[in-house]
């Protein structure tokens, strides 16, 4: 027995609380979870159904804190949970399930599956089983300051960028402004357009913000991997920042997981309240549309054609923002329509919770894709809108792979390029 | 010991150790979930979640029409259990006499049609869980323990109601020790569900609430 297999163990019982014991009480082996899985909707496998993904805790919780389960202890008849039970647990605990949280709607003994799969995950990096490339990941986020490990002056380059193109001065590390705006690395790598978008819509709302050089990263691999002093660490640069600058609001960018981490989990992980206020982005610009702040042109945007919009499950099922970007939405399309299953129930686009950053979990990540195809293509839809980095990437992925005609946007761009045709118009 | 002893064991004793029993057992249970606690939200929340807490104890008993398929025979059994079992007259007078006051029974033929429905039900729950590849894949052997010991009280009343087997009054006698084993293995099993479901369903609803999710 290993000492990292040992650390596994003591983490699985130290993470079991009353809520997970109510759970493992409660479930009756229904089943009704994989309904709601796409890992199994659109395998059949029967290996992903949700529950099955935490079962070495349930055998644990059993053991330590029942007195029937440790009756059955001492005679032998349930047995110790393996180091290699642990290993083949990674493949459902981290590279199949999103944990997008879609099976906590759906159980009838109101079980949240992913709660325990999060703490499931807690385990499996504690005995050492954490994918390597979340490992990466967490590295490259200490060391560097960004998940995907480029510097400060990558950012720098790309706020230039940012101001070159939209004459608007874009600042960091100022103190006393409304905002701190965090970023995550997909969007600074992929998707930077968002710079100059804020700018603009900051701008014409009469917002001041800034960026800060010490914590610019919202993205979060600790929490993916379930390992809290990483994820504590990340958060902790956060709230230095904010404490420093004094600002008393954060914005989560497009990024559902970074949202999950900065605005639910962040407190918890660090032990103490914070001395400000996170939203999501998409919050914020809900926030200034109902002030009168975003100023469009009454235009519909992408060319007058049906648009949807996709729910992060991080942002939207988990983290309780789903009418803001609705809102939004209808301001700028006559065309919204929405998806057969929305909001807390809609559909994981498949790459969430550290699976897109997994190579091996490529072919599987393109086969059940199919469920999300099936609801965009129903629609006859030109564009999906989202506001989630990852979620974007992987519905990128996944229409290029199916050789489909649908562009995807991100929420606070097309936001942005409403106002731009305004500013353009006159 | 001849029938009518063992009638009479049933009703007197043999009731009452059961209830003892399952009573000391569940609380036991509910004691050994709440012992543990749930970590204080640091987050600032949207709400309480108090309010959506104890709405999801009622919401997710509704039929979900996203599953409506793989549920229906599962909602079928439970909904004609809880008619079985608190509107059938002789059950409502055996509570009318413990708790003083209950309320008034449903006509014979509707329980007869909700026995009837119900076994039925639990019989095609039954070859679900062999056929269906996720329920295949949880079922443990205790689950079967379960569904038998759920199974023997809906039929040993059916037929003690209808006169059917040997002796009416062995029949009664075997249909309340039958129920008297349902309560003792019901602290157990997962047979608890019967009573952790509300707090399972509490706990959900109330840690979605604070973060604003109509759960």
């Amino acid at each position: 027995m290993t000492t990292s297999f040992e650390q596994g163990i003591n983490t699985l019982k130290r993470v079991i609380d009353g809520p997970i014991a109510s759970y493992f009480s409660s479930c009756t082996n229904c089943g009704i979870c994989s309904q709601a899985c796409v890992f199994f909707t659109e395998t059949g496998d029967a290996k992903y159904t949700p529950i099955r993904r935490v079962e070495p805790m349930r055998r644990i919780w059993e053991q330590e804190y029942t007195i029937i389960g440790k009756l059955k202890k001492l005679i032998g008849l349930s047995k110790a949970v393996t180091e290699q039970e642990l290993q083949d647990n990674v493949e459902l605990a981290f590279e199949s399930c999103t944990t997008c949280g879609r099976c906590s709607m759906m159980c009838p003994v109101g079980n949240d599956i992913v709660y325990m799969i999060r703490r499931m995950r807690e385990g499996l990096t504690a005995a050492g089983l954490a994918p390597v490339e979340l490992k990466e990941a967490a590295v490259r986020t200490m060391e560097k300051g960004s998940v995907m490990g480029f510097p400060m002056n990558t950012l720098e380059a790309m706020i230039e960028a940012a101001e070159e193109e939209t004459g608007i001065k874009i600042n960091v590390d100022e103190p006393n402004v409304d905002y701190l705006v965090l970023l995550s690395s997909a969007e600074v790598m992929q998707f930077n357009e968002i710079i100059g978008a804020l700018a603009q819509i900051f701008q014409q709302a009469g917002v001041t913000w800034t960026f800060s050089s010490k914590a610019h990263e919202a993205g979060n691999p600790g929490m993916h991997m379930g390992a809290s002093e990483i994820e504590a660490m990340m958060i902790n640069r956060i709230v230095e920042a904010a404490e420093e600058l004094n600002i008393k609001k954060v914005i989560s960018p497009e990024c559902g997981h970074a949202y999950m981490a900065i605005r639910w989990e962040g407190p918890n992980v660090i032990g103490r309240p914070y001395p400000f206020e996170v939203y999501h982005i998409i919050e914020v610009l809900d926030e200034l549309r109902e002030q009168g702040k975003l100023k469009t042109t009454g235009d519909d945007c992408c060319g007058n054609e049906r648009i949807t919009f996709h729910d992060p499950c991080q942002a939207a099922r988990r983290g309780g923002v789903n009418q803001p970007q609705r809102n939004l939405l209808n301001m700028v399309s006559s065309n919204f329509v929405e998806m057969t299953q929305n909001k807390a129930c809609n559909w994981c686009c498949g790459g969430g919770g550290g699976v897109n950053t997994m190579e091996k979990t490529e072919p599987l990540r393109q086969k059940i894709f199919h469920r999300k195809r099936m609801q965009i293509e129903e629609l006859d839809v030109t564009t999906v809108v989202t506001m989630c980095a990852t979620c974007r990437n992987t519905l990128e992925e996944g229409i290029e792979d199916n050789g489909m005609e649908v562009e995807v946007l991100g929420l606070t761009e097309v936001v942005a390029n409403h106002l731009l045709k305004e500013k353009n118009n006159e | 010991m001849n029938e009518v002893e063992l009638l009479n064991w049933a009703r007197g004793p043999g009731l009452a150790y059961a209830t003892v029993i399952m009573v000391f057992g569940l609380t036991l249970r509910v004691i050994e979930i709440l012992s543990l606690g749930r970590p204080k939200e640091l987050a600032e929340v949207r709400s309480s979640g108090t309010a959506d807490g104890v709405k999801l104890i009622v919401k997710r008993s509704l039929p979900e029409p996203r599953n409506w398929r793989y549920i229906t025979a599962s909602y079928i059994f439970h909904v004609g259990l809880l008619v079985v079992i608190f509107f059938f007259i002789p059950h409502t007078q055996l509570f009318r006499d413990v708790f003083g006051w209950f309320w008034g029974g449903w006509p014979n033929y509707i329980i007869d049609f909700f026995t009837v429905l119900s076994i039925a039900a639990m019989m095609y729950v039954l070859v679900q869980r062999r056929i269906d590849p996720a329920r295949r894949i949880l079922t443990r052997f205790s689950d079967y323990v379960v569904w038998v010991v759920t199974f023997i009280p809906f039929v040993t009343g059916y037929m003690a109601f209808h006169r059917l087997g040997p002796d009416y009054t062995l029949m009664l006698a075997l249909h309340i020790l039958s129920v008297e084993l349902l309560m003792v293995l019901l602290p157990v099993t997962k047979l608890t569900h019967a009573v952790t479901f509300a707090i399972s369903r509490y706990y959900t609803g109330s840690s979605m609430g604070r973060r604003g999710i109509k759960a």
